[in-house]
């Protein structure tokens, strides 16, 4: 037994329930392992927990020289290994995990519970200053207070390479993030290759071959996110956003008018044509398959009408529908349509919230996605009012930077800080972190989205008190080294330094 | 779009096989920062790697064994063929004819091949290429450093994976001698890698003078012979978190290779906590009341150990550091804690300061700038110390930092008949979207009123990475390529260099080189890289 040194353990987001005493034990990389508890419902066939064993595995011990083989003997203060319990049928979701002589015993109802443990357990794990590793005697347990907890990447205005976006999914996985939303496409490139459609990424990526995402590309995505506990919402928006659509699919684009003849521009889907819904039906037909999260996101945001406006054909049809000079309805019929057409394939939808703002007639299951900062809390009782669920991202757009310590004005956010009833509270399920592409791609990604987005996780996942400024600073700082030790440039709160600085490059 | 057919009879055989298959001429988008005369025409040969060489002229003063060129030549060798492999014996035989050699040859006037640039360096040069070859002229080998990398940026290739370089025609000189960039690694650690590759950055575009913020408050990482304690308890850690000897010169030599200047900076009398804990009696003991409240001030300039000690540093560090210039700093210095020591106030009344503490501190800067006057050092010093007391009493050079009206500060400073260098508009840790770096572009170091006389005393300007908020995860993609805008600003005519929009293409294409070239740029807008960055 050690005296406890406190600000050796910094966990990240904060646990719901925490306790710890000054009692601490030693691990012996040479001995010590993280096993499936007798009782547990999984065993060694479990993929994703074996290879989260051997994740956090090197988490904990990867830097050190030599494991010692020859120590067999397991001495008294010694915790000698980790069980991982999956009680399955348990209806509680609730994460136990407790650290007691002889052994730590981590209970988690599935898989993703006790990834989410792992990622706990790896934490409080420290090292003193002779570099033995020490774990006090802890009993913690966990749950998110927010289920739904992402991040938004944009490989359209620049391509990702795959290295950088299987990064941040490890970076996601150690700050409990579990949704990457994926805005795969949107003006400036499509890099998206579609097996219907190949002249999508052929003629509308920035290079039709190392400017894309293949589909094994997106496998893999799907599968490295899935070890983590991470689901992949990919976002194909229309019908504005779409200009790199138009490449490699004619006539899905409105043409634009210069008086009374086209100008050779184009602008949102053309939302007048039959084979423009006839595309969206093949198209989400395959997206439905090769993504396999219940849902799809839609878009819909920023609609330009001018476009719309300068078409005689689209006015004529608005004069049969009887929408007036109302384009909104206009749009409202197209994303109608297109719900209607991504309902078939049974998956649910998020949409941003201009969709909901324009009355689209929406299914019960919709997610809104709330991202005006204006009047940010009047827009999340009203989508709530209408009985939607919803999720919150207008306090978190991280592509936006200034100088000084801006996570604070992330981490001092309260999701549910609106006029509303205890059921209306109820439908925000989450908020994500968006890193708009404008300005960023892999040199830069990584640093400006991490420890920023550090402060949404802790916001999203622990519970509504924890708001302590100085106290989340010195944990947050402990987390960022811990992340950059483990490869990630997350870039500093401020002036001081890591034990072990980032060797990149 | 048809001129491969009209310019083809001038391309030779073998290079002809791919310019009837090219449909349109790619022309590479120049070379950043602009030189003072470029003529380019649409005459292009293409280059094979097999048949490329570097050569020193007849008439140069400098011939193989110039370290300093060899080097540059297999440095450039690579960057303007960054994916060469050796073709084997076999293929060249299939190929339809031998590939035409092209040669660059280099011609010195003075060798110098084993020293150091400095504020004299003449980095002028001459690059005209034609048919088959490159003559590259130049008064001194850093002028050849400059020239070399201009002709790596001329060098494109085409769809077809083809090199081409076309005709041109070069004249070029600074427009500054003094283009710096500052690096802080007090605030955070930079490990020597971020360092060096800076240095390569650097010198990509033209930037001369590494201005190294070596120490300050938070921590003391230059480990020092005389006075090891220093760092010993003044870094963050004493063996991970230092610059041992073999570091610096380490960084000294990689510069001069580039022909970079290493100015170090050791800012006091401010600015100086973390030397406090391995100098005990240095800082100055501020007091509450009538005890020692147990904090410390600036460097206490009442006692002769201070003045003792600083000429033993300084020394070391005229020894270490080659450069004539040496920064001294005297930024900042807070006089609460001076106000507050009795030994101060008694020294103050001896001096006959009275209540003013901007004499102390003159009367500290002085006396060390005396010292390195005394190393045949030439000092800069932050523009405080000039604010203090507008009429020098000895040739300083000052670096105008404070944001407002710097360029009213450039005409006083230049009335006193002081050197200045231009910092304050160029800080560069203030993150703002990439897309505002004509913030940088735009400034104008000599819209001020004054004499030719009073220009002359712009030496030149610097961009500034303060380390707040910026360690080795984030330090290159803020750095570059807003740097390249300060770069080109210092290094080109003006007249020529006016607008924003203009530089626009070029600065996107040469980010993109950067890019190829493994330094982390960011982007200035949405679109794309040919090579894209491959790192984390």
């Amino acid at each position: 037994p050690f005296v406890l040194q406190l600000d050796e353990i910094s966990l990240w987001p904060l646990p719901q329930k925490f306790q710890s005493s000054a009692v601490a034990f030693k691990l012996s990389p040479g001995s010590f392992q993280i096993v499936h508890a007798k009782q547990s419902s999984a065993g060694p066939s479990c993929s994703i927990l074996v290879n989260a064993f051997r994740r956090y595995f090197e988490y904990m011990f990867g830097d050190l020289k030599k494991h010692e083989k020859s120590r067999k003997k397991v001495y008294d203060s010694d915790l000698a290994e980790l069980q991982v319990w999956i009680t399955s049928f348990c209806s509680l979701c609730v994460d136990e995990l407790s650290v007691d002589e002889p052994s730590a015993v981590l209970k988690a109802a599935n898989v993703w519970g006790a990834l989410r443990g792992l990622e706990t357990f790896s934490q409080l794990v420290y090292r003193d200053d002779y570099g033995a590793n020490n774990i006090n005697k802890t009993d913690i347990s966990d749950f998110p207070r927010f289920a739904h907890r992402g991040i938004l990447l944009d490989s359209s205005r620049h391509f990702l390479p795959l290295k950088v976006i299987l990064a941040n999914l490890e970076a996601m996985a150690m700050n409990k993030f579990n949704v990457f939303h994926w805005h795969i496409v949107d003006d400036p490139s499509f890099p998206y290759m579609s097996r219907t459609f190949p002249d999508l990424s052929q003629k509308g990526a920035y290079h039709p071959f190392t400017h894309v995402y293949t589909p094994s590309d997106v496998k893999m995505v799907i599968e490295f996110a899935r070890m983590r506990g991470i689901r992949v919402i990919p976002e194909f928006d229309t019908p504005g956003h779409t200009q790199s659509w138009g490449n490699g699919q004619l006539n899905l684009l409105t043409p634009c008018y210069s008086g009374s003849s086209p100008s050779g521009t184009f602008g949102p889907v053309n939302p007048i044509l039959n084979s423009s819904y006839d595309f969206m039906t093949q198209f989400f037909k395959e997206i439905s398959t090769v993504f396999p999260d219940a849902y799809i996101h839609l878009g819909g945001d920023e609609v330009d009408f001018s476009c719309w406006k300068s078409n005689p054909d689209i006015k004529k049809f608005m004069v049969q529908q009887g929408f007036g000079t109302d384009y909104s309805k206009l749009e409202s019929f197209y994303i109608q349509r297109l719900l209607d057409i991504v309902a078939a394939t049974k998956k649910g939808y998020m949409v941003w919230q201009e969709v909901f703002d324009n009355g689209v007639k929406l299914k019960d299951d919709t997610v809104v996605e709330v991202w005006i900062g204006n009047k940010m809390e009047e827009e999340l009782q009203n989508v709530t009012g209408a009985g939607f669920t919803t999720i919150l991202s207008a306090p978190w757009y991280l592509d936006y930077i200034s100088y000084g310590q801006d996570w604070q004005r992330y981490y001092k956010v309260e999701p549910l800080n609106f006029p509303g009833t205890d059921a209306q509270k109820k439908l925000v399920i989450g908020g994500e972190a968006c890193l708009w592409g404008e300005y960023v791609d892999a040199t830069n990604l990584t640093p400006r989205l991490w420890p920023r987005a550090s402060a949404v996780a802790e916001r999203l996942w622990s519970d509504k008190s924890v708001t302590d400024v100085g106290n989340a600073y010195k944990r947050l700082v402990q987390h960022r080294c811990r992340m950059v030790k483990r490869g990630i440039p997350a870039e500093p709160l401020f002036v001081g330094h890591c034990r072990q600085e980032y060797m990149g490059l | 779009m048809s001129r491969s057919g009209s310019h083809s009879h001038r391309v030779r055989w073998w290079c002809l096989i791919v310019a009837v298959v090219a449909v349109w001429v790619q022309q590479v988008e120049g070379v950043w920062p602009l030189p003072q005369q470029l003529h380019q025409s649409a005459d292009r040969d293409c280059l094979s790697p097999q048949r490329f060489s570097f050569t020193y002229g007849r008439d140069s003063a400098a011939q193989t064994g110039c370290s300093v060129l060899d080097a540059a030549f297999k440095r450039y060798f690579s960057i303007i063929f960054p994916d060469f492999t050796t073709l084997s014996e076999n293929v060249l035989q299939y190929m339809w004819s031998e590939p035409q050699p092209f040669v660059v040859s280099v011609s010195v006037k003075t060798r110098g091949c084993d020293g150091y640039p400095d504020e004299d360096s003449d980095e002028s040069y001459t690059l005209s290429v034609s048919e088959g070859q490159a003559v590259l002229r130049s008064v001194s080998v850093w002028g050849a450093l400059r020239g070399l990398e201009s002709l790596s940026q001329l060098v494109y290739q085409d769809d077809y994976g083809t090199y081409f370089i076309n005709k041109t025609e070069i004249v070029d000189f600074p427009r500054f001698a003094f283009r710096g960039l500052l690096l802080d690694t007090s605030r955070h650690y930079l490990p020597l890698y971020a360092i060096l590759k800076t240095l390569d950055a650097m010198a990509y575009s033209k930037l001369n003078v590494f201005h190294w913020h070596i120490v300050d408050d938070p921590s003391f990482p230059y480990q020092s012979r005389t006075f090891p304690d220093l760092s010993n308890k003044g870094a963050f850690h004493p063996f991970t978190h230092i610059y041992t000897q073999s570091d610096v010169i380490r960084v000294i030599e990689h510069a001069r290779m580039r022909g970079i200047r290493v100015v170090p900076e050791f800012d006091s009398p401010g600015h100086t906590q973390s030397w406090g804990k391995g100098q005990p009696g240095l800082l100055t003991p501020c007091y509450k009341g009538s005890v020692p409240s147990g904090s410390f001030g600036p460097v206490d300039p009442t006692v002769d150990t201070t003045y003792k000690f600083m000429a033993s540093l300084l020394k070391e560090v005229k020894f270490v550091f080659p450069d004539s210039y040496v920064h001294l700093g005297g930024d900042e210095v807070s006089f609460a804690c001076w106000q507050s020591n009795p030994n101060v106030r008694k020294f103050m009344e001896k001096m006959g300061f009275g209540k003013d503490f901007t004499k102390l501190e003159s009367f500290y800067m002085e006396s060390i700038m005396n010292m390195t006057a005394a190393l045949n050092k030439t000092s800069i010093v932050w523009q405080d110390v000039f604010d203090y007391h507008e009429r020098p009493r000895s040739k300083y050079v000052v670096e105008v930092w404070k944001q407002g009206c710097y360029l009213c500060k450039m005409r006083r400073v230049t009335k006193a008949g002081l050197k200045v260098i231009l910092a304050a508009p160029f800080y560069l840790d203030l993150p703002i979207p990439t897309h505002s770096w004509a913030r940088y572009y735009n400034v104008r170091p000599l819209a001020f009123r004054g004499t030719d006389e009073q220009k002359k005393l712009v030496i030149g300007g610097e961009v500034a990475m303060w380390g707040e908020y910026v360690d080795a995860t984030n330090l290159s993609p803020r750095l570059w390529p807003r740097a390249c805008a300060a770069a080109e600003r210092l290094w080109s005519n003006e007249e020529k260099t006016l607008n924003a929009d203009l530089a626009f293409p070029r600065l996107k294409e040469f980010r993109c080189e950067l890019l190829r070239r493994g330094i982390q740029a960011e982007p200035l807008f949405v679109g794309h890289c040919r090579h894209e960055y491959d790192g984390l």
